[in-house]
């Protein structure tokens, strides 16, 4: 194939790509998208392979390498369960990090992809090098850190280092300082001392920077890393000259950049307080906020009684969070919900931008328990229907239907939009215990008069709702 | 030992009410109490003996042997004469009480060195709430108001179009908002009228509103919200911009459902003899209030009268009239005040006087008149001063902070296009041709990457992740390239590591790419309508 076979190739696989992301827009396009992105990385491999960069001497290592690679990803995708998806992408976006790391080191030390560069050319190609991989560590270790963090290895609680600011500034000063080194460096050893420098740096930072970030933001952090893996993506583009790279890399990262931003929105933060770490240390008076204290009475109720609660009602949402994902109750929610549908009650379910641990976490549950997508609804689109709602249960989440965000401006999560499920005639809130949710704000929801909670495991509860709802 | 709790049959005329019903006396051996039932106590209100002892009650013939042999009694009424008499010292009594109109009552049971809780002073306080049977009661008579008011009145309710012609709806004008009040109003727009309603309390006008009324306020300024969310006495200016109003209204309804009370006072005289000769004939006026001596002239307790064609309910039972329904409710308020008074659930109960609840309850402990009790620390609605107070406050504050994130802003944007028009121009300045068409290419995905992804639907977030990060393994082509280039002749190069670190390279990309393409595509096939 020649030269420009391939970059025509290329071409197509780039419009593949984009068609690929604009088919998410709708669920019936989805799968279309789908297939399109998958015949633009089939197209890219090959013109690949056949083409002018490699030589035959490398296709047998070539296809050893993918059917090792690829068997293993079918059978993890195979595999996996959907309440592990968030874990499932940070370790596939690590891997990403970890090929953008070895393919920016095998660059450097490839005499031949730099032996005709001079000058200007020369510094660029090598600044390329180094940010290409100093993006492709932080992206590795700081997504096996959100890996370890969301599959329960490592405790979701905020590591806060003292003066972590500060360390992360000296990081950046060194790797600074390194740069110039290795810019100077005037053979491959010489550089290579201030490449592992930089890397080991880079890699402590990726490790730092998640570990200091709540289990609450992680949909901001793998929104993030998803944004890194691509500029990563794109680093490597530069670094080779390969407009593919570049193209792909850049709809990955604006891709996941606009997530993280979606996300920090649902949340009212910014993006830097966010990836700072700590919940509410940005000068906010967190503790003062204790002043406030809701008071009252919680009132406690059966799964018997919420079952009449909910065959009495007309119009019911169910506001689904991170602790149905924890407790896997979604079958038993669609159960309630179908029984519910056929006996002529509307049900419906609002999900809040940052419910689970990852973007769309409650969408994929739903849609995994048969939840038909068409009574899945953004917050936006149903917030205002509470006040014409009889029922509205909170299944597992907490921070995100706080009254407070919007009463209490000294709040923590002042100003974040919550879903309104206190303007519903009675809302049922299940949860474990009293215990306040991630953001340490106690919920004056819970103290409400037409709020009730029904304590214990959201499955065991629910299923015991399901027993009296069929009875 | 647990202790006996003992449920007598109501003595006094036309109380057709019992102070527990079957169910809860499963509730109350619970809690580890013998329950005894007087025999017939639950006939009225339509529970049978056999359903009380199903329940594991026992039955009890007589009200001496039961009464003797209790050491709590539940009762809906205040006892009589005869009935303190048969009462044994340190025994307890539940029931309403009314101690502010009842002094020789009081005198009478403290004499008998009893104990009496008074289910008519439950401190209104938010924890107190799901034992008032006050409020359980008065939703119940509010109810009840409107379905006798139906009764005697000569038409439809709802307004219906028919075949015979147009049936105007019924107007109903509600005094008084309370929970009876708000029971009233619900009735009756449940019934299709047109309803109205007023109270001295403007804090009221929201639910007046939640429950499908108009609220009609009196143009005078006043605060009428007394201690623990009741009403109070209003000054003489006010009483007649309000009669204004309200005779008014006498003009222009069919029904007026009273429901003013104002606590230990005569029920204020609201509707005037005028008023109701100016209503249409036809009409009807429940008083709720009758047992306090009407809100309306003409009111006769207990009875009803016909007035210038003009119907007055003075029914003092509304809620005995409804026997089943009050009973049901009474006892559940009951086994509340129980809970709270036997914490340790093991059938002993202990009148704590520090508990706040109990304490305003407990109108005599131990031969002991406690009654009344200190003033509640929380009223039920808190003054309008406080309530309107914190709000131009928090106003100013969101406002001003608006305007500086504005600015701030603003200022970002402003820096934010410094920043990049210098790092463009440094770039142009300085960067190889080459160079230049790579950043075009980059810069423009950007804009198509950002352009497409706003687009997806945030249902799909997930497998846009997946599918994105299916896409960045394109690094594989990275990697593919380094494995086995053509190589220029004369160029030293280590083979060996660059080969292994790009075979590396390539099966981890492939996991990504498989593994991605191939789970979001289980993703989106549950995808379904």
């Amino acid at each position: 194939m020649s030269e420009g076979l391939a970059t025509v190739s290329y071409i197509g696989a780039m419009i593949l790509f984009i068609l690929s992301l604009g088919g998410l827009s709708h669920p019936e396009t989805a799968r279309r998208g789908n297939l399109y992105g998958m015949i633009g990385m089939a197209i890219a491999v090959l013109a690949t392979v056949f083409g002018p960069r490699v030589s035959t001497a490398g296709i047998p290592w070539i296809i050893a390498a993918m059917v090792v690679g690829g068997s293993i990803g079918i059978y993890a995708s195979r595999v996996v369960k959907m309440t592990q998806m968030p874990e499932l992408v940070a370790l596939m976006h690590s891997l990403v990090g970890l090929a953008a790391m070895l393919v920016g080191f095998a660059t450097y030390i490839d005499p031949a992809a730099s032996s005709h560069m001079t000058g200007a050319e020369k510094v660029i190609h090598e600044v390329e090098i180094y940010v290409g991989i100093l993006i492709g560590a932080v992206t590795f270790s700081g997504s096996v850190i959100a890996f370890c963090k969301l599959s329960g290895k490592i405790g979701g609680s905020p590591l806060l280092l003292p003066a972590r600011h500060w360390l992360n500034l000296a990081g950046l000063l060194v790797v600074l300082w390194f740069g110039r080194e290795f810019l100077i460096a005037d053979s491959v050893d010489a550089g290579m001392t201030a490449l592992i420098v930089m890397t080991i740096i880079a890699l402590l930072f990726g490790i730092h920077m998640v570990m200091a970030i709540g289990g609450a933001d992680m949909p901001v952090v793998v929104s993030m890393l998803n944004s890194y893996s691509g500029w990563a993506a794109a680093a490597t583009g530069f670094m080779l000259s390969n407009d593919l790279l570049i193209v792909t890399g850049a709809l990955v990262g604006s891709s996941g950049a606009i997530l993280s931003y979606i996300m920090c929105r649902a949340m009212n933060r910014h993006f830097i307080s966010v990836i700072a770490g700590g919940f509410g240390t940005g000068g906010a008076p967190a503790p003062a906020a204790g002043a406030a204290q809701p008071a009252g009475e919680v009132l406690p109720i059966l799964p018997a009684e919420t079952a009449e609660l909910l065959r009495d009602a007309k119009h019911v949402i169910i506001v689904p969070g991170y602790g149905m994902a924890v407790a896997q109750a979604q079958h038993t929610v669609f159960e309630i919900t179908r029984l519910l549908r056929e006996a002529g009650v509307d049900v419906r379910f609002g999900i809040h931008p940052v419910a689970g641990r990852m973007p769309g976490h409650m969408n994929v549950l739903l849609a995994e328990a048969k939840v038909p997508y068409d009574i899945v609804l953004e917050m936006d689109e149903l917030n205002e229907d509470f006040p014409d709602t009889d029922v509205a249960m909170v299944i597992g989440a907490n921070d995100i239907v706080n009254p407070a965000a919007q009463d209490d401006p000294s709040s923590p999560i002042a100003g974040m939009p919550v879903l309104e499920v206190w303007k519903a005639k009675t809302s049922i809130v299940m949860k474990r215990s009293m215990a306040s949710g991630y953001a340490g704000v106690d919920n004056p929801l819970f103290y409400k008069d037409n709020n009730r909670m029904l304590f214990g495991d959201a499955k065991k509860m629910l299923d015991e709702v399901l027993v009296a709802l069929k009875a | 030992m647990p202790q006996v709790i003992g449920v007598p049959r109501e003595t006094a005329a036309g109380e057709k009410r019992v102070a527990t019903v079957p169910e809860v006396v499963e509730k109350l051996i619970k809690l580890g109490f013998h329950v005894r039932v007087e025999a017939g106590a639950g006939a009225e209100a339509n529970f049978s003996d056999e359903a009380y002892q199903a329940a594991g009650a026992r039955i009890v013939a007589g009200a001496a042997e039961l009464w003797a042999g209790s050491d709590i009694v539940f009762k809906v009424r205040g006892p009589t004469a005869d009935e303190i008499a048969l009462m044994h010292e340190g025994a307890t009594l539940v029931s309403f009480i009314w101690p502010a109109q009842n002094a020789e009552l009081l005198e009478a049971l403290a004499a008998k060195k009893v104990t009496v809780l008074a289910m008519d002073s439950v401190p209104r306080i938010s924890r107190a709430q799901k034992l008032d049977a006050l409020s359980s009661m008065a939703n119940i008579a509010g109810y009840r108001a409107v379905i006798e008011a139906a009764h005697q009145f000569g038409r439809f309710f709802t307004g219906q179009i028919t075949a015979a012609g147009k049936v105007p709806p019924a107007k109903v004008f509600v005094v008084g908002a309370g929970v009876a009040g708000l029971a009233a109003i619900g009735t009756a727009s449940g019934l299709g009228a047109i309803v109205r309603a007023n109270d001295t309390r403007p804090e009221v006008a929201d639910q007046v509103k939640s429950m499908g009324a108009e609220f009609i306020g009196v143009d005078y300024q006043e605060e009428g919200a007394g201690v623990g969310g009741y009403a109070r006495v209003m000054s003489e200016g006010f009483l007649k911009a309000q009669a204004e109003v309200y005779a008014k209204q006498a003009r222009e309804v069919d029904i007026i459902i009273t429901t003013a009370l104002i606590p230990g006072r005569p029920a204020p005289r609201l509707i005037t003899a005028d008023m109701v000769r100016s209503m249409k004939p036809g009409s009807v006026v429940v008083d709720m209030a009758a047992e306090q001596g009407g809100n309306c002239e003409f009111t006769v307790p207990n009875e009803v009268t016909v007035k210038h064609g003009v119907t007055i309910i003075g029914y003092t039972d509304l809620p005995s009239r409804l026997a089943k329904q009050s009973s049901t409710l009474y006892a559940n308020n009951l086994f509340r005040l129980t809970e709270e008074l036997c914490k340790t659930k093991d059938g002993v109960i202990d009148v704590n006087m520090d508990d706040e609840v109990i304490r305003g309850t407990t109108v005599v402990k131990a031969g002991e008149i406690t009654w009344p009790p200190p003033a509640p620390k929380l009223s039920a609605a808190p003054p309008a001063a406080a309530k309107s107070a914190p709000t131009p406050n928090k106003q100013s504050s969101g406002h001003g902070h608006g305007g500086r994130a504005e600015q701030s802003s603003s200022v970002a944007t402003v820096i934010l296009f410094a920043v990049a028009a210098i790092a463009f121009w440094f770039i142009g300045a300085y960067a190889p041709a080459a160079f230049l068409g790579h950043f075009t290419v980059f810069v423009l995905a950007c804009f198509v990457g950002y352009m497409v992804v706003w687009n997806v639907t945030p249902a799909l977030h997930t497998p846009l992740m997946s599918v994105t990060n299916a896409i960045s393994s394109i690094i594989a082509i990275g990697a593919l390239v380094q494995i086995a280039p053509p190589v220029d002749p004369g160029v030293a190069r280590p083979e060996e590591w660059i080969r292994w670190l790009a075979v590396a390279g390539v099966a981890l990309t492939t996991v990504n790419m498989f593994g991605g393409f191939a789970v979001t595509q289980r993703m989106l096939a549950m995808f379904r309508k």
